[in-house]
């Protein structure tokens, strides 16, 4: 009986890709994105990667939808509808051609190859006690291949030095809500908490640095609707400290590794789980520091919204 | 019989949320939708996390479902408020970003 529910995920997540990519209005599009968003996150659950799912329903849903909107709300619906494909040219055949084959080919060798365990789950099996945590996706991303999470830190800090260079933060405008401010008072807390419990279950079960960061950012986008322009960021140096820090800490932490006589980010098992839940704990700082600031649109300034509009109150 | 009332409660949610959708879809204004969207919609989750609280291995993870269902009662009903807010008092479109 599942495959009638993956029929309806598939049928569901092709509908709405469609829909986000031809809808004539902006805001249509935005909207049936973020439910795409959605329907991937169950997709993933149903692959049995909840950690992959976690993600993609905060980051890929939540956080892109959020970015989405504010700049459509700042920059308002384009003056010309955004162009729909609206002629097959000759041209595509190729490379629909292309493509076509190359997803039958994959489909293909995916359906072929299921359930089949590789060597590879073998592997990491083997050594999970070395590793420093209980759970084989941390330990792959944090141990095992954690030159690949190293790399894209530094894309998320590429990312966040770019978007600061744009100057100085967006113009927001606060809610000015009491009702707002209610929901942020108790939830703001229990984001908190619920991003540092994301943290620490990352080693035994979903869970991890980037789950927790973007739970933290998602905290300080709703600081940021509720007035306090920075969102709860530092401005200045203190900014520049806290984004690098993750990067920086991954970096020293690996080369302290070859200072031991092991390699970079060979991490000794002895030492793997204080390393781990230190590089951990930065990467998620510094994560929802870059994902904030994306939002915020350029570097943000200290202080609280006392200015722009909506002087009343419900 | 844990089957039986577990079905019934989610089935009565779903049809909860498939009235809600036709509200989406037909009511005239956006008022009236977001009305019936609020209502309709979280008390479908509410009956669904309860058929699903009636499957549940013990009571710490019918709890959870409960949070569940409590903390999304509070942001739709933020969210709609927010919305029905702008709806009321900028009826020809917004142009501050948040």
């Amino acid at each position: 009986m599942m495959w009638l529910l993956d029929a309806l995920l598939v049928i569901t997540m092709l509908g709405l890709a469609a829909g986000a990519l031809l809808s004539r209005q902006t805001s249509r599009s935005v909207a049936l994105f973020i439910a795409f968003g959605l329907v991937v996150s169950l997709a993933w659950a149903r692959l049995a990667a909840p950690d992959v799912a976690l993600a993609e329903a905060a980051i890929g849903a939540g956080l892109t939808g959020a970015l989405l909107l504010s700049s459509l709300a700042e920059r308002g619906e384009p003056l010309a509808p955004p162009a729909a494909v609206t002629r097959f040219s000759l041209w595509m055949l190729p490379s629909l051609m292309v493509a076509g084959l190359l997803m039958g080919w994959a489909f293909a060798a995916a359906l072929a190859g299921r359930g089949a365990q590789t060597a590879l789950h073998g592997h990491i099996e083997q050594h999970m006690p070395d590793s420093g945590v209980d759970h084989p996706v941390t330990a792959v991303l944090l141990n095992f291949r954690a030159y690949d999470t190293l790399l894209e830190l530094a894309v998320l800090l590429t990312a966040a030095l770019a978007i600061m260079a744009l100057g100085p933060a967006r113009q927001g405008h606060s809610a000015r809500s009491t009702v707002l401010r209610g929901l942020a008072s108790w939830l703001l807390p229990a984001l908190m908490v619920t991003g540092v419990y994301l943290l620490w279950v990352g080693a035994k079960a979903p869970g991890g640095a980037f789950q927790a960061g973007a739970v933290l950012a998602a905290a300080g986008i709703l600081l940021r609707l509720t007035g306090v322009r920075g969102a709860g960021l530092p401005s200045g140096r203190r900014l520049n400290w806290i984004l690098a820090a993750g990067v920086a800490v991954f970096v020293l932490a690996g080369i302290a590794m070859m200072g031991i006589g092991r390699g970079f980010l060979d991490y000794s098992p002895a030492l793997a789980k204080a390393l781990i839940v230190a590089i951990e704990t930065t990467a998620m700082v510094s994560i929802a520091a870059a994902l904030i600031v994306a939002f915020l649109g350029g570097r943000p300034s200290a202080g609280s919204d006392t200015s722009l509009s909506r002087s009343h109150a419900p | 019989m844990t089957d039986w009332m577990a079905s019934a409660l989610i089935g009565a949610g779903v049809a909860f949320f498939i009235a809600g959708s036709a509200g989406l879809l037909r009511f005239p204004d956006t008022l009236s939708r977001l009305h019936a969207l609020t209502k309709a919609d979280n008390v479908g989750l509410g009956l669904i996390c309860a058929g699903l609280a009636v499957w549940q291995a013990s009571l710490f993870e019918a709890t959870k479902l409960l949070f569940i269902w409590l903390a999304m009662l509070a942001a739709s009903a933020t969210g709609s408020h927010l919305l029905a807010r702008t709806v009321v008092e900028e009826p020809e479109g917004h142009g501050d970003s948040p």
